[in-house]
């Protein structure tokens, strides 16, 4: 699938302004809140009618503006899943499913069948009961179904988990990834939490204030973004006060902070704070002498916690005198048995400065 | 045969008043939905004047509003003529005057129960429909009616009640004709205008009473088990 979004529109002050083409299994729509990811996908599902747009999947204007195209939503062929789920009140879970069944899946588009469905979502044994008597990840789950039974030739997803408490959201999680893995259609997802378009995203389109600031490989494209304060929760930035600042020889800078120092190229203005990712934090064990990054640190292992998803382990060093947030793969903790107590060096792969 | 104390004229009276109350209430409910959608969703102008219009026969003098409608339903009435000549359909004198005047007395109450209802519809369960790729004539019959439907039973309801219940729109504009246009409420009024009707007016207003408070039971007894099928 290839989708192509221009759009130009303006909802009062605010002015949205998106351009980018992807392709991905997964392209997450990230940002802030007010960024206008909604509006964005409101726009690719035909429900918000911009001044100005072009939307293109697989070669077919769903919206063109200049030639007077714009597909009303039905005939989009499109699935949403909305933040809140807004499943039909005044039917069962059966009836919404087959709703989407009865409308979107006469296109003659090949599709999931309703039982693999209900099979792979988990939802069988729910399907004579009201919506009102689901939980959230229940609704959740059932939203997704009911999109995925419009075989639509593509799946927005607006914020998913965004209503979830943590446990719920692990729960959905692994059933959008099997989405995803298993191609079964191409997913628009929207999201401002780092650490869902981390795990999901082989796309990622970063937004800020009406307009994409970025966009490509979630490597690439998430590394302004995770030192953001949006997702602080999730990518827990060490922030750490300058209490010196050194002139080098070479133009650099010593920063003196109570964990330690780093090396920073010139700049304008004296910076009196840097943050550091977790995730620009990595650990050794052995002394990795000299690196091309902008810190080298140690410190000793205070604590270790596995994190929800079970893959990762957050990790907290004292180094110097304070303590910074890193996170490792679990594998590489049990490999390397590391534990608390233990002496480690701490790469600083990126930092800001502010 | 079961008379509960009523002469024949007193159940030809009650029978006629079901009947036009009825028959005002069924022909009401497509319009008043297609209405109250209008002033609840439309943006158009002369949105407020259709309003106003809508409103008039709850502020008018029902005499007015009968009067009127002698003026235009009339045998030499604009209206009148229009549909005695292209439908066969004559007002004047008839029951079916009669019920058009409680259509036009009930609807402004059928259209407000029926726009509340309307406005209070999450139009994001709409959006949803239609992304599931249902025409938009389908996601109104499939889910907006359906939502609206205690509000439509609602109005219906009050529709009903008002039209057994009303007089002076009636009475001006298709007299009180024995088994023709004598309605329960006309009825009552015959009684009270003749030495010694007392009883007949009482045995009346007994049987009035049963019915517009059966009405309102039965609504509440629908409404309370369609939100609770759209709630719960």
């Amino acid at each position: 699938m290839a989708l192509f979004v221009s759009i130009d529109h303006r909802l009062g002050a605010f002015r949205l302004r998106a351009n980018f083409a992807c392709e991905g299994r997964l392209t997450a729509l990230f940002g802030p809140s007010g960024s206008g990811k909604t509006s964005v996908v409101s726009t690719i599902a035909g429900l918000l009618k911009p001044d100005t747009a072009r939307i293109v999947i697989d070669g077919e204007a769903l919206t063109d503006t200049q030639s007077g195209v714009c597909l009303p939503a039905h005939r989009r062929q499109i699935g949403y899943v909305f933040q809140e789920a807004r499943l039909f009140p005044h039917m069962n879970v059966r009836q919404n499913l087959t709703y989407a069944q009865m409308f979107g899946g006469r296109g003659g588009r090949a599709g999931a069948s309703f039982e693999s469905v209900v099979e792979m979502l988990g939802v069988g044994p729910l399907l004579q009961r009201q919506p009102s008597l689901l939980s959230g990840g229940e609704k959740q789950r059932v939203a997704i179904g009911r999109a995925l039974l419009s075989h639509p030739r593509l799946l927005l997803m607006d914020e998913p988990l965004a209503s979830l408490d943590e446990a719920r959201k692990q729960e959905i999680l692994p059933f959008i990834e099997r989405l995803r893995d298993e191609a079964l259609v191409p997913i628009v997802y929207v999201s401002h939490s780092l650490a869902e378009v981390r795990r999901l995203a082989d796309f990622v389109v970063v937004m800020d204030h009406g307009a994409v600031v970025d966009s490509g490989p979630p490597q690439s494209a998430l590394r302004e973004a995770l030192f953001q304060d949006t997702s602080r929760d999730e990518a827990d930035v060490n922030v750490l006060d300058v209490l010196q600042t050194e002139q080098l020889a070479d133009g650099r800078r010593a920063l003196t902070t109570r964990a330690g120092v780093f090396h920073a190229p010139q700049g304008e203005r004296l910076p009196t704070r840097v943050s550091v990712s977790s995730c620009a934090l990595i650990i050794t064990l052995d002394d990795p002498g000299r690196a091309a990054v902008p810190s080298i640190l140690q410190g000793v292992v205070r604590s270790i916690a596995r994190e929800g998803e079970g893959q990762t382990c957050r990790v907290i060093v004292r180094a110097g005198e304070a303590d910074l947030v890193a996170r490792a793969p679990e594998a590489f903790v049990r490999d390397t048995g590391l534990r608390e107590g233990a002496h480690v060096y701490l790469l600083v792969t990126a930092l800001r400065m502010s | 045969m079961f008379d509960a104390g009523l002469t024949a004229d007193e159940w030809i009276a009650v029978r006629l008043s079901a009947q036009v109350a009825f028959v005002a209430m069924a022909a009401s409910v497509p319009l008043a939905v297609g209405t109250a959608f209008l002033l609840a969703r439309g943006r158009f102008w002369g949105r407020a004047a259709l309003d106003a219009l809508v409103h008039l026969p709850l502020i008018l003098p029902p005499v007015v509003t009968g009067y009127l409608l002698l003026l235009s339903f009339g045998r030499n009435g604009l209206l009148g003529a229009f549909f005695a000549d292209y439908f066969g359909l004559v007002f004047a004198f008839r029951w079916t005057g009669a019920a058009l005047a409680c259509a036009i007395m009930g609807f402004p109450l059928m259209v407000r129960a029926i726009r509340l209802s309307i406005e209070a519809v999450d139009r994001k369960l709409e959006h949803a429909a239609s992304t599931l790729g249902a025409k938009p004539a389908m996601v109104f019959a499939t889910v907006t009616l359906p939502l609206i439907l205690p509000g439509v039973l609602a109005g219906a309801v009050l529709s009903f009640a008002k039209a057994m219940g009303e007089f002076g729109a009636t009475i001006t504009f298709v007299s009180n004709i024995p088994g023709e246009t004598q309605t329960l409420p006309s009825a009552i009024y015959a009684y009270t205008q003749v030495p010694g009707g007392d009883a007949g007016a009482m045995r009346l207003t007994l049987i009035s009473i049963v019915i517009s408070v059966s009405a309102l039971l039965l609504s509440e007894v629908l409404a309370r088990r369609v939100a609770r099928r759209i709630a719960a």
